[in-house]
């Protein structure tokens, strides 16, 4: 008897070691934003699929993401907010955009249903800052002239853990409102003026679905998703716009990546009359002469796959594919900036 | 003559020939050897305590250098807490912590030792069982689950109903008008309170009934000999006997209190701000970490978030050591 179940122990241990060296040689590991985990999980999956090689990606957020990547314990870092050129010249940095999402603001109205409100963005401000504390505020009556508007209170719901719906949002107003911009600022997390905060986009969701007269923002994504009620929001051009994926490409087509130093864009108050004003890139940081270049060429040329045959798949999950032309930007930049220990390009 | 336990020696220490003695020498030598591997092993895991301790502390001392440098003393007493300007003060996080750490003691205790001595004292025997074990269970529930049912069920309750309730009755009365005030958001300070309220009573009911168990029979049939009450009996002997237990077992639910994170993070309404009301929202130091540190860029925000680590530790550090003094302090008096 004991001679069989060795020979089964044997033969299963076998089975299970085998494949995992090859595997492990060319895995690639990434750590940082949660927003785009779930697409950056489901292209490792079909990518793997694909060609053998797998992704190790960790959502420990962007913070920790920008800090693994200065270690140089991951091959590359994933973050919602950009880094300033100089930071990523400081430590022999890249970085480029992947997908882009959007960030929305929704509503606990009843009698409002999705888009049927409709908001700019200094009344925003006011209503984040805490000035206009009730719905039937003149600045909201103005706005939509025929809606009927309670005189309930607004609670605002906010993030409460740092996020990089934060920044784009606060990112957003900081633009439209030179009061947000001297009193909060715009930053992962900052110092809320007002309301109640909740951790992730599902406690905003929750404490929004639950308090009569609420207002927060969530990813676009998740509000679609969990088919939350949304506001319009008036743009640069001076028009009421949807979220949709839509209006993120039209802001992120106006954005001028090719003008930009390091891809340092955030996509809020775009100009176009069909832009969402808020909206933003998630970025992967590299670095330049990358400790294991074998591994680091891995990864370029999994998002060129991604950039090539993902953005179906991102689609899917309600993300927005990059425009055609900022992934052509970007083979550039991989070509001329990221070297191995030759000093030739990893990928052309 | 195989091997010998020690009771065996004991017992035949009358008739031992000269081989036998030689025996018992090397089987005593063996033992000595055994007791100092055992002794010295005990000793590293008691150590490796103090080591861990140590390290703790010593690494949260130097991680939380930067923040202290940068800010001195005012960040313990400025409750600014602006990640975009990088102003931290700690004000806030320590108010929340401990207003909600009494509040759920204030709540707890009474209920708790309420349980503890129906349980003991006047509950039918077939029931003291099932409830002495649904009590236990509450401590075994994960606090994230205290978390989820506190947001979607107990807050938008408190809400409804009590809320408004506390507001309205209060409204006129001055100082409680000021700790009821406010729009009612469900979630809060009171909310947040009565959840670590929930979550510390099994530590405090069970520790409790043990102790309470521990009192003798005689004592109490005494007491009721000579004509006590129940409630006699349990105010001047089943307390004044167990009442290093109890204050035990308070200690342990206010440790639990003061360190909860998850459930509190969920119902607590996260806003770096002391507000006079109740009702407000707060946050709480282990909260804030909970929320911040994973996405805190830039050396002073981390170390903001570890200094206040450091000093939920000193928190927790001087309220045992005052339990202790006052323990110290009962006994001498009983004495």
């Amino acid at each position: 008897m004991s001679f069989t179940f060795l020979r089964g122990v044997l033969a299963a241990a076998a089975i299970s070691l085998a494949p995992v060296p090859a595997v492990l040689a060319a895995d690639i590991s990434g750590a940082g934003a949660t927003f785009p985990y779930p697409i950056y999980a489901k292209w490792a999956d079909v990518y793997k699929k694909d060609t053998g090689v797998g992704l190790n990606y960790q959502s420990i957020g962007s913070g920790g993401g920008i800090k693994q990547i200065k270690a140089k314990t991951v091959t590359f870092g994933a973050s919602d907010m950009p880094l300033k050129p100089e930071d990523l010249a400081k430590d022999g940095l890249v970085q480029f955009p992947t997908v882009i999402g959007g960030v929305v603001p929704v509503i606990n109205l009843p009698g409002f249903a999705s888009g049927e409100l409709t908001l700019d963005g200094p009344t925003l401000a006011k209503i984040f800052l805490g000035e206009i504390k009730t719905w039937d505020d003149p600045a909201i009556k103005k706005l939509n002239p025929k809606a009927k508007l309670p005189s309930d209170a607004i609670v605002v719901v906010h993030r409460s853990d740092g996020s990089g719906t934060t920044f784009l949002w606060t990112n957003y107003l900081s633009k439209v409102s030179p009061e947000w911009k001297e009193k909060v600022g715009a930053s992962t997390a900052v110092e809320w003026p007002a309301g109640i905060g909740a951790k992730g986009n599902e406690g905003v969701a929750n404490n929004t679905a639950q308090t009569k007269g609420a207002i927060g923002y969530v990813e676009y994504a998740y509000a679609k998703q969990n088919k939350m009620t949304y506001a319009k929001v008036v743009n640069k051009d001076g028009k009421a716009v949807a979220p949709s994926s839509e209006t993120f490409q039209a802001a992120a087509a106006n954005a001028g990546w090719e003008k930009s130093d390091s891809y340092y864009v955030i996509l809020t108050d775009e100009p176009g009359a069909k832009s969402w004003p808020i909206a933003g890139a998630t970025f992967i940081l590299i670095h330049k002469q990358p400790q294991d270049p074998a591994v680091a060429a891995e990864a370029l040329r999994f998002f060129g796959w991604a950039y090539e045959k993902g953005g179906k798949l991102a689609e899917e999950l309600d993300y927005v594919p990059l425009p055609k032309d900022v992934v052509g930007l970007i083979k550039k930049t991989w070509a001329a900036e990221i070297k191995g220990a030759d000093g030739k390009p990893l990928v052309n | 003559m195989g091997t010998k336990k020690v009771a065996d020696f004991a017992i035949d220490t009358g008739a031992l020939d000269s081989t036998e003695a030689l025996d018992r020498r090397a089987t005593l030598r063996r033992f000595k050897v055994l007791d100092t591997v055992f002794r010295l092993l005990t000793m590293t895991a008691a150590s490796a305590v103090l080591v861990l301790l140590g390290g703790v502390i010593a690494s949260l001392v130097i991680g939380s250098l930067p923040a202290f440098r940068a800010f001195g003393l005012d960040f313990l007493t400025t409750q600014s807490w602006n990640p975009v300007t990088e102003k931290f003060g700690a004000l806030a996080p320590i108010y929340g912590t401990v207003v909600t750490s009494a509040l759920a003691m204030l709540l707890a205790v009474p209920v708790g030792l309420g349980i503890a001595i129906f349980l003991t004292e006047l509950c039918p025997y077939p029931l003291r069982r099932p409830i002495g074990i649904a009590i236990e269970l509450l401590a075994g529930i994960p606090s994230i689950i205290y978390g989820i049912w506190g947001l979607f069920v107990l807050a938008p309750l408190i809400q409804q109903y009590v809320q408004p309730g506390l507001i309205g009755t209060f409204s006129n009365v001055p100082v409680l008008s000021t700790l009821f005030a406010g729009p009612p958001y469900g979630i809060g300070v009171l909310t947040a309170s009565f959840i670590l309220a929930i979550m510390v009573l099994p530590f405090i009911t069970s520790i409790s009934r043990d102790v309470f168990d521990t009192v003798p029979s005689v004592l109490k049939e005494a007491a009721y000999g000579v004509g006590c009450t129940t409630w006699e009996v349990v105010r001047s002997v089943v307390i004044p006997y167990t009442r290093v237990g109890v204050i035990g077992g308070v200690m342990l639910g206010l440790g639990r209190a003061l360190g909860e994170t998850m459930a509190v993070t969920f119902v607590i309404g996260n806003a770096h701000k002391i507000s006079a009301s109740l009702l407000a929202p707060g946050t709480t130091i282990s909260a804030t970490i909970a929320n911040e540190f994973t996405e805190a860029v830039g050396d002073i925000y981390t170390s903001s978030l570890i200094a206040l680590g450091l000093i939920l530790f000193g928190i927790t550090f001087v309220i045992l050591a005052l339990a202790r003094y006052m323990l110290m302090r009962l006994e001498q008096k009983a004495a």
